[in-house]
């Protein structure tokens, strides 16, 4: 696939993707949840998703529905990063420095291994 | 906050939680005004007068889980410590609009920051918005609305490895045109 640079590119992406589309599984997304509260914000949040960006973009993933949201209500975990694999159980990850993201990306959502040393109770 | 990005980020995350659907954050630098000026407006659920007017109480949120909303009064505090002032306007149903000024060369202001990663996080982080994005530095300035990518785009999300990529370097360069220096993509910009 080309480097995307015009409108045009992204309307080819969007043919191609369509016939992809049409014979996969609907359920098989992977979700990540960024926490962007004020506290999660002041704790580096923007950087953490900004890793999980890169990782996306550098691992060439697809299926991944990437979220924020305003607070997940933990305390003192901020940045908080929340994972779902398909068919799976949310894991929840805190205090995700970016380095601390891109090892979740490649050992949970790329190899299916939670890291269990960053999980929290949420 | 170590960033004006950073606030700028945290003031939209509001809008997004008020339900909002459209949502446009102006930029603003005039040297020659001496003045920095942040706005973040939306048409999310608004605020009522009472509550309109308790907002920047640090002790306001419409969180149940937490009793902090801190957001506002850092950020008219940050913006009154230089020699600026923060607005806030609401109207229940309609939306709100955040309006925050600096004086621009004051010593105690806090740097921009990384505009372009706060409008990708934004973006990316809630795609369901219809974001517009302004940066205006002195007569420059640079405009991004989200609606024709997404149009090009149709069902395939933002989240696309190779969309986020066509989509950074987009904004990237759209602000580093208005501000004219060239610069590293994803580097803080060295002049604010």
């Amino acid at each position: 696939m080309p480097t995307i640079k015009t409108i045009d590119d992204l309307e080819r992406l969007r043919e191609k993707a369509k016939k992809v589309k049409e014979m996969r599984d609907q359920t098989g997304k992977t979700q990540i949840v960024v926490g962007m509260g004020t506290v999660g914000i002041a704790a580096g949040a923007r950087e953490t998703l900004k890793a999980i960006l890169t990782n996306i973009e550098e691992k060439h993933l697809s299926d991944i529905i990437l979220r924020q949201t305003a607070n997940i209500g933990l305390v003192g975990q901020d940045p908080v990063v929340q994972v779902t694999l398909p068919g799976a159980e949310t894991v929840t990850y805190g205090k995700i420095t970016p380095a601390m993201a891109t090892r979740i990306m490649e050992e949970h959502v790329v190899q299916g291994n939670i890291v269990q040393e960053f999980q929290i109770d949420a | 906050m170590r960033e004006l990005s950073l606030h700028i980020l945290d003031i939209a995350e509001n809008s997004i939680s008020a339900g909002a659907s459209g949502i446009v954050v102006s930029v603003r630098e005039d040297l020659k005004a001496d003045e920095l000026c942040l706005e973040v407006a939306d048409n999310g659920k608004g605020m009522s007068p009472e509550m309109l007017a308790s907002v920047l109480d640090p002790f306001t949120t419409s969180r149940l889980s937490r009793k902090v909303g801190l957001g506002i009064p850092l950020l008219k505090q940050a913006a009154e410590a230089c020699r600026g002032f923060l607005r806030v306007e609401s109207e229940l149903g309609k939306g709100t609009k955040v309006t925050a000024k600096f004086q621009h060369s004051h010593i105690d202001r806090m740097p921009l920051g990384n505009l372009e990663d706060t409008f990708l996080t934004l973006l990316l982080g809630a795609p369901s918005v219809h974001w517009v994005f302004n940066y205006q530095y002195n007569q420059q300035s640079y405009r991004f609305d989200d609606a024709e990518f997404k149009e090009a785009l149709g069902e395939i999300p933002l989240s696309d490895f190779r969309v986020i990529e066509f989509l950074s370097t987009t904004i990237h360069n759209g602000i580093a045109k208005v501000i004219n220096i060239t610069t590293e993509k994803g580097v803080v910009y060295a002049n604010n």
